[in-house]
């Protein structure tokens, strides 16, 4: 039967064939998924006893339940912090990495390493470094220069940022990579126009490097942001013995949706969490894409 | 002709563009300067992590980056205790199992929505892009309960089933495909071959930049996953590095010198690999993030 088919027939049945798996997979996997997540949001059930319809009721529970908009705020604290700041630093050292040539393959590797390491295990060394004198090498820096200690991971003040600073750590090297790449492709003969003219070196920074980097800008913005909405493993490392404290100051949203779901067992409430990430990361990205689009 | 060359003097100087190295100037220095002092301290944690689990245990409150007699009894003991081996073997099977499957699998897909013409290719593509929107986050408890169901708990196939394919890496290799010639394709097919061996002996070899690319982006984001690994596991043989670890640094919360050890182990072999293939790994991120 397959012999009597036209080319253009055999080439269909060759795509469905190969297709064939894939879509399994896609819809076992990823979209019936998405639906029980939605279904499970509108649902009462602690895993074990009945599924019972609830309603909005999981979604009223947001409103007064204060630990869920400390959480949001929190997640929005390391996105405010996390992307400005790993942004400006890693253009900065990608606009003058790029214009330096003697080792520069070594330099940029120093940067790049720690973008190859693992969460977790750098979430163990940091916490190391912000222990108090004498094991953490941040206080017993500042004790040697006479300021005072700063309790980084207990106080509700510096916890935040001192579990972003990992994070942000960890994802410089991939942006600076990404920013020299967009860097190397704009053309030479701009700078050279520009060096012509006696243009000084500011406004070729912000009048020609910078608008023709745009494109870089918007992967990098939206990318990182991603990241840092969902930041999880290094919380949840860094405060093993009371995930997201002190006091709820650290937890971001996929480690309440986490707590929710595997400790406490409230699936329908985690549910209707996840589809408030899901909606976050969606309105996020969508008013970046626009706001950098239209400049 | 003395005049053009005098001509292109005088603009190179101008451009500084000459082609003869001229001496650093002070600017240059100080700018290397700095950037090397920022790389140093960008690997720093990482080199503390290795100093401190080669130290014994007295030495550990010294800030020195050099043991002053280093040893390696704590990855014998770590290494002792048996659990680690069974994390390492984990995290290698799932990374590999997954880089595998993902090679195959998103190549396949990404190909044939490339190169053939079918009814439903366009809602196919758009449907597996669509994936990327949904955060796994969103996955994790659909998926607990389905690997409740069918007895996926504490298993390997469990940990690994979700990343099996990805939609950033059918993207990718879709773009990729696309700078595949039609007529190569078209040349193997009246040379007789079938689809399924123009897929493999034709297309696949001309994108192994794009292969290698993904393959470095699923190992070391497997090798790395922490949040599913942690939901589906349960007993303490099946757990991979990352989780591991975790619970390991805990229970070890003072000895600092082991949980730098364990620390060390799960990050060793994906530095080695980098160090390894280097200017490769780079050359994938740049062209992952820009295509993906």
């Amino acid at each position: 039967m397959y012999r009597n088919l036209t080319i253009r027939q055999k080439q269909i049945v060759w795509a469905w064939a190969f297709l064939a798996i894939p879509i399994v997979f896609y819809v076992v996997i990823r979209f019936y998924p998405t639906g029980t997540a939605i279904m499970i949001s509108f649902q009462n059930w602690n895993l074990l006893g009945e599924r019972t319809w609830a309603g909005l009721d999981n979604y009223q529970k947001f409103l007064s339940d204060p630990v869920f908009w400390k959480v949001f705020k929190n997640t929005f604290a390391y996105l405010l912090l996390g992307t400005p700041v790993s942004l400006v630093i890693s253009f900065i050292i990608a606009y003058h990495l790029d214009q330096v040539r003697f080792m520069h393959g070594f330099v940029r590797m120093l940067y790049f390493l720690p973008f190859m390491t693992s969460a977790v295990a750098m979430a163990w060394v940091w916490r190391w470094f912000y222990q108090p004198v004498p094991i953490g090498l941040f206080n017993n820096a500042l004790a040697s220069i006479g300021i005072p200690q700063i309790s980084f991971l207990n106080s509700t003040t510096y916890a935040l940022p001192s579990i972003l600073a990992p994070a942000v750590w960890a994802g410089l090297g991939f942006q600076i990579i990404i920013f020299m790449a967009g860097l190397r492709a704009i053309p030479k003969s701009y700078y050279e126009a520009a060096r012509i003219d006696g243009v000084p070196w500011y406004t070729v920074l912000f009048e020609i490097t910078i608008p023709l980097l745009k494109p870089t800008i918007v992967f990098i913005v939206v990318f990182s942001s991603i990241g840092f909405l969902r930041i999880f493993d290094h919380v949840f490392n860094m405060t093993t013995n009371n995930p997201g404290g002190p006091l709820n100051s650290t937890k971001p949203l996929v480690l309440m949706i986490y707590q929710t779901a595997f400790d406490s067992f409230d699936m329908g409430y985690a549910a209707a969490q996840t589809v408030v990430l899901f909606l976050v990361l969606l309105i996020v990205s969508l008013i970046q894409l626009r706001i950098l689009r239209d400049r | 002709m003395a005049a053009t060359d005098e001509i292109r003097a005088s603009s190179e100087t101008l451009l500084g563009t000459s082609s003869a190295r001229k001496p650093a100037n002070m600017g240059q220095i100080i700018r290397w300067l700095l950037l090397f002092a920022g790389g140093v301290a960008m690997v720093m944690p990482i080199a503390y992590m290795i100093s401190t689990s080669l130290k014994w245990p007295h030495e550990v409150y010294n800030v020195n980056l050099f043991p002053v007699e280093p040893t390696i009894e704590n990855y014998t003991y770590v290494l002792e205790d048996g659990r680690f081996y069974h994390w390492f073997w984990n995290s290698i099977v799932i990374a590999t199992i997954t880089t595998v499957s993902n090679i195959l699998f998103d190549s396949l897909v990404g190909y044939t929505l490339c190169k053939f013409r079918f009814p439903g290719r366009y809602i196919v593509f758009i449907a597996i892009l669509s994936t990327l929107m949904i955060p796994t986050e969103m996955l994790v408890i659909p998926w607990y309960l389905m690997s409740q169901q069918f007895g996926w708990l504490d298993t390997t196939w469990g940990i690994m089933f979700p990343g099996l394919m990805t939609a950033f890496g059918t993207f990718l290799m879709k773009q990729f495909f696309e700078t595949v010639p039609d007529d190569f394709i078209e040349a193997a097919r009246i040379d007789g071959l079938n689809e399924l061996q123009i897929w493999w002996t034709v297309a696949m070899p001309l994108v192994k930049p794009a292969l290698a690319a993904l393959a470095i982006f699923v190992f070391l984001g497997n090798w790395t996953a922490f949040i599913w690994p942690l939901i589906v596991t349960n007993s303490v043989e099946m757990y991979t590095l990352p989780v591991g670890l975790s619970t390991f640094g805990d229970e070890a919360d003072v000895q600092w010198e082991l949980i730098m050890t364990g620390a060390a182990i799960s990050t060793i072999p994906t530095l080695i690999v980098f160090l390894i293939f280097q200017r490769f790994i780079i050359r994938g991120v740049v062209m992952a993030g820009l295509k993906g």
